[in-house]
């Protein structure tokens, strides 16, 4: 039988566990398409709606 | 010329812009991650230096973060339903790129609500879990996110994805009035509404704030989640668009040589 404290901490540590998970995972999925977006512009493919010349408005 | 009608329409459209979005979401994630982890600190401290219940203890403190996890579980259901309108309504560009980043945000927050009201229930009640109209009816929301998760997953047509879970979320909506008021309809385990009442809060002010404030830092870290999961999957289209563009292109001159 676990008591009462244990029972706040068991609580308290999933949530910590899940939203550290939640926040990790968007985190690193963001790296990851930023990442391949990098790649993409070196290989010289760009949006055909990007803009051509750096100064130029989007 | 541009005349001010069209200047209305055209400040109206850019709204509809990823592009537009993408240079927002860069401004505001700084100050919003900034402003959650602010109410998280203020929040856990109130958490654990306010008294226990005189019933129930220590075990009290499990509310401030089982409640807010049940109202965002909900409140992010309601922000798909919006977008799913969105979607089917208006045709907007970011609508079904909000539904779809929201689904796994929505099932950690309905997982988080389910877990630590067993943990909960257990001390309190003598049981972790009863098939009461409440508890099912969450368990019911957790597997739709689940669901649409998967749905969204499953289909490799964007489009056509966006519709079909657009009509489900619709449809599985009306899941929400019934968990908010299966306390009242049926004869529950779980206590009916002590917070959101029409006669106002039934909750000593000891408990209501730091409630409120976890409430508040769950919903910004909400916020700023879902604001970036949007950013990736703009993000996660155009890298995708523009490797079919870059094949369609090589195809081209495959032909030509």
């Amino acid at each position: 039988m676990m008591s009462h404290t244990g029972y706040v901490m068991a609580s308290y540590g999933t949530a910590a566990l899940m939203v550290a998970g939640l926040i990790l995972w968007v985190f690193a999925d963001g790296r990851g398409r930023r990442r391949e977006l990098k790649a993409l512009d070196d290989a010289g493919i760009r949006r055909r709606s990007a803009p051509t010349t750096a100064g130029e408005p989007q | 010329m541009m005349n001010d009608q069209s200047l209305a329409i055209r400040k109206f459209s850019d709204l509809a812009n990823p592009t537009r979005f993408l240079g927002l979401a860069e401004r505001l994630l700084p100050w919003f991650s900034g402003l959650t982890a602010l109410l998280f600190v203020v929040g856990l401290y109130l958490c654990f230096t306010t008294q226990g219940d005189y019933q129930q203890g220590e075990t009290v403190r499990i509310m401030y973060i089982h409640v807010p996890a049940a109202w965002l579980s909900m409140m992010c259901y309601t922000v798909m339903a919006l977008s799913a309108l969105g979607t089917l309504v208006w045709r907007h560009p970011l609508a079904d790129v909000s539904a779809r980043a929201a689904a796994p945000i929505g099932a950690c927050f309905t997982l988080l609500a389910l877990v630590t009201g067993s943990l909960w229930g257990k001390p309190m009640w003598g049981t972790w879990w009863v098939w009461d109209a409440r508890l099912t009816s969450v368990f019911v929301l957790f597997l739709m996110y689940l669901g649409l998760i998967a749905l969204n997953r499953a289909m490799d047509d964007p489009g056509k994805a966006a519709k079909v879970s657009a009509i489900l979320i619709l449809v599985g909506f009306v899941n929400i009035p019934i968990i908010k008021f299966s306390v009242e309809w049926w004869n529950t385990l779980h206590q009916p509404a002590s917070v959101m009442r029409l006669d106002g809060p039934k909750i000593d002010p000891e408990f209501l704030w730091p409630l409120l404030v976890m409430a508040l830092a769950f919903s910004m870290l909400f916020f700023t989640l879902h604001i970036a999961a949007m950013r990736n999957e703009i993000w996660r289209r155009r890298v995708t668009s523009m490797r079919r563009q870059a094949a369609r292109n090589l195809g081209m001159e495959g032909r030509k040589a």
